[in-house]
């Protein structure tokens, strides 16, 4: 080895060590923004010492030097500008367009050194196996993180999409696939069997994502984040580089323990959410925007009232809080309530918002404290001393048909909301959650909606409750 | 099996092993910020992409470099600033109800 190659190889260990301790530090908010940054600062080392590298070994032309510099410089440009302009709310959607980028360029540079081998030359196991794996997986992602893309931003429709044939249809393209693989490895290097792997894996990438609800991408995008992992690794088998192989096997077990624990969150298996045609996103293709008799409709000059007179309120967001990036608006009623001497908290479900801890992020944002954001459990022992409890748009997650057998959502933790003196819910229909149950919550005695858009409604009540407190 | 696809299995097969026991349990507020800093992480492509580009010879081999490129590096930066981002907002001044201001 020479010098230089055992400096970048060392570099490398150096930055995979540093992608461990910063995933690591990650697990709490304390140190978790300097995990990110340690992991950057091994990402920055690593990208280095391959420019050195490049620049010492390679005999590349003027032109590839030119046409790099120029893609890098787009995508940092791009990168960048996305990551500090996007909203909050906005976040899991860019997350996903990440995942459909890098698997992207993995699948790019498995496509590349395909290529590069003569056509009609016999490839070793060593090659073909990883190769065709990275096109498989690196496409698969590509597509399927885009239509997630799609989905969470609304710009493809967030029900689950079926049709008849489905079914048949993802066999084949399946079995597509299974061909394009048993080709590259045991066949000569051929430029079809490459273009076949290639738009069959994106095929399966849509047909994958399609089916399944908005509610249920979050985990579906974590999913996807882990498949992007081993296409990255893959990569790194392809072109013989060690860092890539690490970092992509470290993210693809992470996201696959995150995937897990999403899922586990939601009371669900990550088979069940995939086999999709469940979530329906916030709307529920079930729904009716009839109003039953027995639920109790309230106004903003009430819910004034209720808060201006209480000692203790909870704040219970959800899915629609978000979704109407009513996230300012809870803040500023919160402050005025505790500013007048009421205790204000928020009670906040493990898979609230529209990802596992979203909720927590958006809270972040307006710069509502740390310790005034209730976890599940520490909230529940809460509820009994609380005077009124505000449901913003949330609704499975405070469903206490979770506690009955046989329902959709049975066995998920819930809020217990049911057990504060009153209850007053924000929501701009009687439509289902994902889950397209009806919820008891709603028509019980304590409880009184107020059906409105969650930013309107607050801003209403906001006013009404100044007035009150005023007085 | 050649020495060397053996070396990068094995570093393959202990590297997931990291991965599963290095993010087990892990509190569900961090769940949307971890996975992006995991996002970011796989941005390491841009090093397979800058390593392929200068290899390239041919109109076909530019085209896919340069994509490979512009991917990999909307990835490797916009998932790292993006982390940040979020993550600033949890480490912003939890009880600052002694109005240090601070520089928000």
């Amino acid at each position: 080895m020479s010098g230089l190659m055992t400096t970048v190889s060392l570099s490398y260990l150096v930055s995979a060590v540093c992608y461990v301790m910063g995933l690591h530090m990650m697990r709490t908010p304390k140190t978790a923004r300097n995990g990110n940054r340690l992991s950057s600062v091994g990402m920055f080392l690593a990208v280095i010492m391959t420019f050195i590298v490049a620049l010492v070994n390679h005999k590349a032309s003027t032109t590839a030097w030119i046409l790099l510099v120029i893609g890098l410089v787009i995508g940092v440009g791009y990168g960048v500008w996305r990551a500090r302009t996007v909203q909050m709310t906005d976040m899991p959607q860019l997350v996903s367009l990440f995942n459909a980028v890098g698997g992207g360029a993995a699948a790019a540079i498995g496509t590349f050194d395909y290529l590069s081998r003569p056509s009609g030359a016999s490839l070793a196991f060593a090659f073909s196996f990883p190769v065709i794996l990275d096109l498989i997986i690196g496409s698969v992602t590509f597509s399927g993180s885009l239509i997630a893309t799609g989905k969470l931003a609304g710009k493809v429709s967030g029900k689950p999409i079926t049709f008849p044939g489905a079914k048949l249809l993802n066999a084949l393209v399946v079995l597509v696939i299974l061909a394009a693989f048993v080709m590259t490895i045991w066949f000569p290097v051929n430029v079809w069997t490459l273009v076949v792997a290639i738009v069959a894996s994106l095929i399966f990438g849509i047909l994958m994502t399609i089916p399944i609800g908005g509610a249920d991408m979050p985990v579906v995008v974590s999913l996807l984040n882990a498949f992007t992992g081993l296409a990255v690794a893959m990569a790194g088998f392809v072109i013989d580089n060690q860092v890539l192989i690490i970092a992509g096997a470290l993210v693809g077990a992470a996201g696959t323990i995150l995937t897990l624990q999403m899922a586990a969150a939601m009371n669900r298996s990550v088979a069940n959410i995939i086999a999709g045609g469940f979530g329906t996103g916030d709307s529920g293709g079930t729904s009716t925007d009839e109003v039953p008799v027995n639920v109790k409709e309230t106004s903003a000059d009430d819910v004034g009232v209720q808060l201006a007179y209480a000692k203790n309120v909870m704040i219970v967001p959800g899915y629609g809080l978000a979704a109407a990036q009513a996230q300012h608006e809870v803040a500023e009623l919160a402050k005025l309530l505790t500013d007048n001497g009421i205790n204000v908290n928020y009670a906040i479900h493990p898979v609230a918002g529209r990802m596992p801890g979203h909720m927590n992020v958006l809270l972040a944002e307006v710069n509502v404290p740390y310790d005034q954001m209730k976890q599940l459990e520490e909230a529940n022992s809460m509820f009994e001393t609380t005077d009124v409890s505000l449901v913003i748009g949330a609704n499975d997650v405070t469903n206490p048909e979770a506690r009955e057998p046989n329902t959709a959502i049975s066995g998920m933790p819930i809020l217990d909301v049911d057990k504060s003196k009153s209850i007053v819910v924000i929501k701009r229909s009687m439509s289902t959650g994902y889950a397209g149950i009806q919820n008891p919550l709603f028509s019980n005695d304590k409880t009184s909606m107020f059906f409105s858009d969650a930013k309107k409604g607050l801003q209403e009540i906001i006013a009404s409750t100044k007035e009150y407190l005023d007085q | 099996m050649s020495q060397e696809l053996f070396t990068n299995l094995a570093i393959f097969v202990l590297s997931l092993l990291v991965g599963f026991e290095v993010i087990s349990k892990i509190p569900s507020t961090l769940h949307t910020p971890m996975m992006s800093g995991a996002n970011a992480i796989h941005g390491v492509v841009v090093v397979g992409s800058i390593l392929v580009a200068l290899e390239a010879n041919s109109p076909l081999f530019y085209t896919i470099a340069f994509i490979a490129a512009v991917l990999g590096a909307i990835n490797v930066a916009g998932g790292y600033v993006v982390t940040d981002r979020m993550l600033e907002m949890f480490s912003k001044p939890k009880k600052d109800n002694n109005n240090k201001g601070g520089e928000q």
